[in-house]
């Protein structure tokens, strides 16, 4: 009967008892989730765009982040290492396409899933390799990101808002508002929209579709960079940030593997829930389980809808 | 030339059927088994039982395991590092309730428990399909990670939170814990890996593994021929993670001789995924040869520095082995998507006709 009470009874008890802690719980699940949706919407366009399931986002949003911070460290001025970290970033693309890509057209998807697990290792060894294997700390300040916090007085209690957070937010709804416009309004978005529809109706049409993976590629790896300078801004840069980008993967799975709102919706559920659970229900179970609530929410939601709550209906034919 | 078959006839179905059908696989079999059982522990140094041959022997078998899931039946698993973690901490428990029973016995008793923890894992994927599943397996992984760090029960409530192998004997013979000799530890791992890839290796070519190979090629159509897939799949992750639990078991109790809970982190899973992709997937002999490239390449790389005679620091090998591992993955899958296994075979038929085209 305890057991019960502590599990649905004392929780939301709490939670009434104390809603500034709740609204605080709240708002750090969604900056959280915010963050994982940006991983995430580096997985949706190049899944759209090419049907690889590209395990590689979280390593290069980690890699976009090193190569930023290191090349700063070697002596660069912030903005000029921002850029050439951009211009890294589209050698990357190039070089994925045609070095892993391009001799792997028309394999099966799990043979290009696989070689995304091999250009991980790539990575974090070359990136290691390259910028040595210390965690370095977030160029914030060069970058003109805010610091500080916003002490907000509201129901009863003090809820901080940290400015960067609120930066992320902004800098996310940005880039989301700019991909949209991307796909929507420009020729190069039209055609990566044809070739997601259909690769082969698109090349008949005279669309290169390798230059499309160079452009999609490239456009992962940027929101990669933005992402990694989040993430790096909160925590420090190393690789073992890519714990933090598996996480990415329910939250992709739950909003459905072809959604850009998909994406977002999903990393705030997954961010919320993951927040109030650890804060109200981990105590129970001995804290921690933030590391593997959310592959079960992922779950829980799969259950009930196999595609994702975005994603498109799967038809399976023989 | 080297390799010909001519005047071997076969008399029956079976020995048609047979799984080393011609004579000169069979005696080549027969040498590497001797080599094996025979020449290694006769003359093998620690370093070389101990560092290369016993942990070459028990990844194979994990391996094994999860070619089964993935590779026969298609269900793609990011968890059996989990797995092997079950197996490890079941053996661990069983030895300290009931230490009089001989520890082999526990070691397979263990993968029982794996099997359990697998099943139980494994149910979403008769809902769940392809890229979806990964994030079931990926739950399994997280969570038991988490548990063996979190419950103190699984680690008998001790100070350091590791499992420790206390000392166990068969037919008077340490072969446990600090006394057991490594040539000791690597004949009795050789046995069990001998006789479980034998039974896979039987499972895979019989009724059983033909249905797994239909529920991987496509599982509606599978469905429809009149294959179960509620015992297809569910028979796959409780077969795999038994063999998976059992390497988990054998690789605390016969190789590190103590664990803790970071020795099953998910690193371990992506090895042993790399392993099956490298070596070839739905092969018993390719989770033979992932795991030597995949635990062996490492080590020889770490050695080529010193013996070139090139200063180089070994953080810096460390990094350099991620790369090659990587691109090793890539060029294998652009040469021969279907891995080692695969190569050998061509090989084996060039021999055959060699020195004729074909």
């Amino acid at each position: 009967m305890s057991v019960l009470y502590a599990i649905f009874v004392d929780p939301f008890a709490q939670m009434a008892a104390a809603p500034d802690l709740l609204a605080q719980a709240i708002w750090e699940g969604l900056v959280g989730g915010v963050l994982y949706a940006l991983i995430a919407l580096g997985f949706v366009l190049i899944y759209k765009a090419s049907g690889v399931f590209n395990f590689a986002q979280g390593i290069m949003m980690v890699f976009a982040a090193l190569t930023l911070v290191g090349l700063h460290e070697k002596g660069v001025p912030a903005w000029v290492a921002l850029g050439l970290t951009i211009a890294v970033m589209y050698a990357l693309a190039l070089g994925v396409e045609r070095l892993v890509l391009r001799p792997l057209v028309n394999q099966p998807d799990i043979m290009l899933l696989m070689a995304t697990f091999g250009l991980t290792y790539f990575l974090v060894g070359f990136g290691e390799l390259v910028f040595g294997g210390n965690p370095k700390s977030m160029i914030t300040k060069e970058l003109w990101l805010p610091q500080g916090a916003i002490d907000l007085h509201i129901l009863g209690g003090t809820v901080t808002l940290q400015k960067l957070d609120i930066a992320a937010a902004a800098i996310a709804l940005a880039m989301v508002a700019g991909l949209g416009f991307f796909f929507q309004k420009t020729r190069i978005g039209r055609a990566l929209r044809a070739v997601a529809d259909d690769h082969q109706a698109a090349l008949s049409v005279g669309i290169s579709l390798e230059q499309i993976w160079v452009v999609v590629w490239f456009a992962a790896g940027v929101v990669a960079l933005a992402t990694g300078i989040m993430w790096g801004a909160r925590s420090d840069v190393s690789f073992a940030l890519q714990v933090v980008a598996l996480k990415a993967l329910p939250v992709l799975i739950l909003g459905g593997l072809t959604s850009i709102p998909g994406a977002i919706v999903g990393g705030l559920i997954i961010g919320v829930g993951e927040k109030l659970g650890e804060f109200y229900w981990g105590p129970l179970l001995g804290g921690g389980i933030e590391r593997w609530l959310a592959y079960f929410i992922a779950l829980a939601f799969l259950l009930f809808r196999p595609q994702g709550l975005f994603g498109e209906r799967i038809i399976e034919r023989i | 030339m080297f390799y010909r078959e001519a005047g071997q006839f076969k008399t029956s179905y079976a020995a048609d059927m047979a799984i080393f059908p011609i004579r000169q696989d069979r005696i080549g079999l027969a040498l590497i088994l001797l080599v094996a059982f025979v020449a290694i522990p006769a003359t093998g140094d620690q370093f070389l039982l101990n560092t290369m041959m016993i942990p070459f022997l028990i990844l194979s078998l994990a391996a094994i395991g999860l070619n089964i899931l993935t590779g026969y039946t298609g269900l793609l698993s990011l968890g059996s590092a989990g797995f092997m973690g079950v197996g490890a901490f079941a053996c661990y428990k069983l030895a300290t309730y009931f230490p009089h029973v001989n520890i082999l016995i526990w070691i397979l008793v263990s993968g029982i428990a794996s099997s359990a923890v697998g099943v139980f894992f494994g149910l979403p994927s008769l809902r769940i399909k392809g890229f979806y599943l990964v994030v079931a397996t990926l739950a399994a992984q997280f969570f038991l990670e988490w548990a063996f760090a979190r419950v103190p029960w699984l680690y008998n409530y001790n100070d350091s939170g590791a499992i420790e192998v206390s000392k166990a004997t068969l037919f008077g013979v340490p072969i446990t814990g600090p006394n057991a000799t490594p040539a000791t530890r690597y004949l009795v791992a050789l046995t069990i890996v001998c006789a479980m890839a034998w039974i896979a290796s039987n499972i895979v070519h019989g009724r059983i593994g033909r249905m797994w190979m239909a529920v991987r090629d496509m599982d509606i159509a599978a469905e429809l021929i009149g294959i179960r897939l509620f015992q297809a799949k569910l028979l796959a992750f409780a077969v795999s993670s038994f063999y998976i639990g059992v390497a988990g078991a054998m690789m605390v109790f016969l190789w590190l001789g103590a664990a803790e809970p970071e020795a099953f982190n998910i690193d371990l899973s992506f090895q042993l995924l790399f392993m099956i992709i490298i070596g070839g997937l739905g092969s018993i002999v390719g989770a033979f040869f992932g795991a030597a490239i995949i635990h062996l390449l490492p080590i020889g790389l770490r050695a080529l520095p010193a013996a070139l005679g090139l200063d180089i620091a070994a953080a810096t090998v460390e990094h350099l082995t991620f790369m090659a591992t990587g691109a090793l993955i890539i060029i294998v899958l652009i040469v021969e998507p279907n891995g080692l296994a695969r190569l050998w075979q061509t090989t084996k038929r060039k021999l055959r006709v060699w020195p004729f085209p074909y």
